[in-house]
């Protein structure tokens, strides 16, 4: 129950921030947020002995039965890990802001944002029914788009949180599609009952298209070739956005749903090819494409796709375990996955530290352009440790905790190129290869980093500010990561069995008892393969770097200028055009075309299904016969009908409209509904005040001129519309297609305490419909409103194209 | 626009206060008789439709000063939140429970939590009619 609680406290939290920030309208509205994660926190890592014994926790509130959605949370060793990432990378992130963020920026509105994520992330990563996964999932890629989309009034901005937007949601969808796929073979959408049963599922049709919707939604949240392009537009975020979502947290949740799924799917050879070959391959152009960035952070963007690549290639190398069933010789390939989660949370430590690094730099000198920067180290000698720190742990150097899990990626990339499925050596060792290729450029890069920003000369007059030191408070969430970093160099093996190995065994059910499930993590392993790789990128890193300036103009060569920023902006206009061109072919923009369409639709949707189904005959010998009265509120209203159509005044025709309404209220009246009969009359008068108002604003009422076929087809449609209608009253009398539902209701005093049939109808029966009716209300209400009052006025400054 | 009508002001100054009862009491039987939240709702809204109509729009914000946007988005909260509470004692979504109580002066009384999902109707019938009215006439 706490569990569920968690993920809504963050949402509960965004609630009360603007009502804060209206009292204390300065940056220490940040203290009252980061009460939360920090709570959080401690809530979560309170669960890190017990989920270490082996137990997990699971809770359920019954949603809709029928379906078999239900608000499930369940916390195991890797929604543990993924847990306190959230919790954890959120504090720090926090705590930066406050020192970040000038007091001029909305915070308010920033910090809702970032609580609406942590909530949605949370939710994503504690959820286990399947529906409500994809919800919080999509919900983290609104939250991204409203955090990239923060300094709107750049045009940066909105282009970087609309390519996210569009490239993750689709994903998203693609990944719902899988998710019911799941379900329809299944029929659950429970992720802990699909793993029980998975096995009986695999031969079926759908299996392998499942599997790769659900890839798919996996590779656009974690920025996997060729969906990798919308990360580095999303750098226009605010510096502690990207740090958190874009590299810490949000990213990883393709590569949390790779490890979720890994059971279900991972027995498949396609699994093994997608991810390992998706992930070796973005590790590679990740690694290239960043040695060749200019903007530091746009540098750790490419770098972050580098390595997120790097840990979907581990994942999908681990699954050959599944795939050859539990064995001793198979536990081998388990290490991979350890590997992976392993350094995923050495990626978070180093990567939040850069990037907190980079912001600082940012911040105090107004730039962040490296051909700008240089020798920073004597004037921010904080700053500099940190950012040497992060960039030799991301280079994989020791005594620092990148270079544990950088040798663990090597050896289970030689173990794997004894792998059978590999048909022949070659392919083994190709990877091998171009994952060492990688490695070397990601050495490059981190030098980059380090020495270009804070090596070499100082010139003042290349940056917008004075050079000072950052502040304390700036400093502090950074120089945790970094100690972090270090703290895990050192005694890796607490972090291997409190956090890796229940994630292991959440990975690998079938493997729960195996001893080398979770290896012991040595620093020196003696002079192995691995550590002789170390060394090769080590050594060709440095002479690279040296002699970049040789080497650099490879990146102008055509095929590697070719990038996929063009294909995708190319393919955005041409479906833009595309849609304006369909909607323009029946969007004439007069009302009597729509009233065409729609009437149309109607006479051939109703009037042949009638014909279809052949209830047109009528039975008239259970009616009761016509009174007096009934016949003259009929004829009223007919006479009322036919002088619309002649008379010369909207005035008037609005009074015959009115006649109308008000007549069938009479017939409710008549019949006795006085339920309808009411609510007619007030909708009538309701509806008549509305008219009158935008009496003002209509234009002038002239017969409209049209040719003699166009009035002859509307003459038709108007009559066949009449017919449809009369053929469908009469006939609904005379055929009973399926058995009345209303006895049910004529209980309504013992179900649901009312004798008003129609209330309890719509305040208890269906009361789910009605609920969602008056949101709809709303949202038209809200609609009226914005589409009115904040249309924009023509002496006003147009804001959107700075 | 102004119109001086002083027949209609007067009148409409004693029907307003009749149009309001009888919305409120069309609110409070709509469970065993004609009537309910959206009527109700909608027939408070009719009576402030008329003072807008009858007096400048001005003169009536300084009587009602509410934000109807607002009273609204409360009503939405409202039917919303009626069924969130079910779920917070184990029931469905939007499970209403009722009984039946013997109060000291009303005798013995029906009470249903389905008032407060009637309410959230009610509230934002009103909310939204008068906020789509106001808003297309401001606009002149």
């Amino acid at each position: 129950m706490t569990i569920t609680l968690s993920i809504f406290i963050p949402f509960l939290a965004a609630i009360f921030i603007p009502l804060i920030y209206q009292r204390i309208k300065s940056r220490h509205i940040g203290w009252f947020v980061i009460i939360v994660p920090i709570a959080l926190f401690v809530f979560l890592a309170s669960y890190i002995p017990s989920i270490a014994n082996g137990s997990t926790y699971i809770h359920t509130i019954r949603w809709v039965e029928s379906v078999g959605i239900h608000f499930t949370t369940y916390l195991d060793g890797l929604s543990l890990i993924f847990g306190l990432l959230i919790t954890g990378v959120g504090s720090l992130v926090i705590l930066y802001s406050i020192y970040y963020l000038s007091e001029r920026e909305s915070l308010g509105r920033f910090y809702v944002y970032l609580l609406l994520f942590m909530g949605a992330m949370l939710g994503v990563v504690l959820s286990d029914n399947l529906m409500v996964l994809y919800v919080f999932w999509e919900l983290t890629s609104i939250s991204s788009f409203l955090l990239i989309a923060f300094w709107y009034h750049r045009k940066k901005s909105r282009y970087g949180a609309q390519k996210s937007m569009l490239i993750t949601v689709s994903g998203g969808i693609a990944m719902l599609a899988g998710f019911i796929m799941l379900q329809s073979m299944t029929g659950s959408f429970s992720v802990r009952e699909i793993v029980a049963t998975i096995g009986q599922y695999t031969d079926e049709p759908l299996f392998i298209f499942a599997m790769l919707l659900v890839l798919l939604g996996a590779f656009t949240k974690s920025a996997q070739f060729p969906f990798h392009i919308w990360l580095p537009d999303a750098m226009e975020a605010p510096t502690p956005v990207s740090a958190y979502l874009h590299s810490a947290t949000m990213v990883k949740a393709g590569i949390y749903l790779v490890a979720r799924f890994t059971p279900i799917f991972g027995g498949e050879t396609v699994w093994l090819y997608a991810v390992s070959g998706v992930g070796v391959f973005t590790l590679l152009l990740g690694s290239l494409n960043a040695v060749k960035q200019t903007d530091l952070k746009a540098l750790l963007a490419y770098s972050t796709i580098s390595q997120l690549g790097l840990v979907m290639s581990l994942f999908g190398l681990g699954s050959v375990a599944l795939q050859q069933g539990y064995s001793t010789d198979s536990v081998i390939y388990t290490q991979a996955t350890f590997a992976a989660l392993f350094h995923l949370v050495n990626h978070s430590t180093f990567k939040g530290a850069l990037f907190m690094v980079i912001g600082i730099v940012d911040h105090e000198l107004g730039t962040r352009d490296i051909r700008r920067l240089g020798g920073l180290m004597a004037f921010m000698p904080v700053t500099f440790t940190i950012a040497l720190i992060g960039s030799f742990s991301m280079a994989g150097l020791p005594p620092f905790n990148g270079f544990l899990s950088k040798e663990m990626f090597f050896e289970a990339l030689l173990n794997a190129r004894n792998l059978e499925v590999f048909t022949t050596n070659s392919i083994g060792t190709l990877v091998l290869v171009a994952a060492w290729i990688a490695s070397v450029f990601t050495f490059v890069y981190s030098m980059i980093i380090v020495f270009q920003t804070f090596f070499g000369e100082f010139h003042q007059e290349r940056v917008e500010k004075p050079i000072n030191e950052a502040s304390k408070g700036m400093l502090i969430a950074p120089s945790i990561l970094a100690t972090l970093v270090i703290v895990i160099f050192f005694f890796p093996n607490v972090v291997g069995n409190y956090l890796l190995r229940p994630a292991m065994i959440a990975i690998y059910p079938t493997f729960a008892g195996a001893e080398r499930l979770t290896p012991h993590i040595k620093a020196w392993h003696g002079f192995n393969p691995a550590l002789w790789m170390t060394i090769g990128v080590v050594v060709l890193g440095t002479i690279l770097y040296r002699f970049m300036r040789y080497w650099r103009g490879i990146y102008t060569i055509a095929p590697l200028k070719w990038n996929l920023d063009t294909a995708f902006n190319a393919g955005l206009t041409w479906l833009e055009n595309g849609s304006h061109f369909l909607t323009r072919l029946y969007m004439k923009g007069y009302l009597k075309d729509y009233l065409v369409y729609i009437f149309v639709f109607f006479i051939i949707a109703v009037g042949g299904s009638i014909l279809f189904t052949g209830s047109y005959s009528f039975d008239f010998s259970d009616d009761s016969s016509i009174a007096i009265n009934e016949f003259l509120i009929v004829l009223a209203m007919a006479g009322a009908g036919l002088a619309m159509i002649f008379v010369k005044s909207r005035m008037t025709a609005i009074i015959l409209n009115g006649v109308l309404g008000y007549s069938i209220a009479l017939l409710f009246v008549v019949f006795r509904a006085p339920d309808l009969a009411l609510t007619q009359t007030i909708v009538e008068t309701v509806t008549t005040a509305l008219f009158l108002l935008c009496f003002y604003f209509l234009p002038e009422w002239k017969k409209e001129r049209s040719g003699k076929k166009t009035k002859i087809f509307n003459g038709i449609i108007a009559i066949s519309a009449g017919i449809v209608v009369t053929v469908l009253g009469l006939a609904v009398q005379g055929n009973k297609m399926f058995e009345s539902i209303s006895v049910y209701f004529e209980d309504s005093y013992r179900l649901a305490g009312g004798k008003n049939i129609v209330n309890t109808i719509l305040g208890d029966f269906r009361a789910f419909d009605t609920m969602l009716e008056v949101v709809v209300l709303f949202i038209a209400g809200i609609g009226v409103f914005t589409l009115i009052k904040l249309k924009s006025k023509k002496e006003e400054q147009d804001i959107e194209d700075q | 626009m102004k119109i001086n009508d002083v027949i209609l002001k007067t009148v409409t100054r004693i029907v307003v206060f009749i149009i309001l009862t009888f919305g409120v009491e069309l609110f409070l039987s709509g469970h065993n008789n004609p009537g309910g939240g959206f009527i109700g709702g909608l027939v408070l809204s009719s009576a402030f439709v008329l003072l807008y109509l009858v007096n400048d729009i001005e003169t009536v914000r300084k009587g009602i000063p509410f934000d109807f946007k607002k009273i609204a988005a409360i009503g939405v909260f409202l039917a919303v939140g009626s069924g969130v509470g079910s779920v917070l004692f184990g029931e469905n979504f939007l499970t209403q429970a009722f009984g039946h109580f013997d109060l000291p002066i009303f005798g013995v009384t029906e009470l249903s939590t389905v008032v407060l999902f009637e309410a959230g109707v009610a509230l934002t019938v009103v909310g939204v009619v008068v906020t789509i009215i106001l808003t297309i006439s401001e606009d002149v």
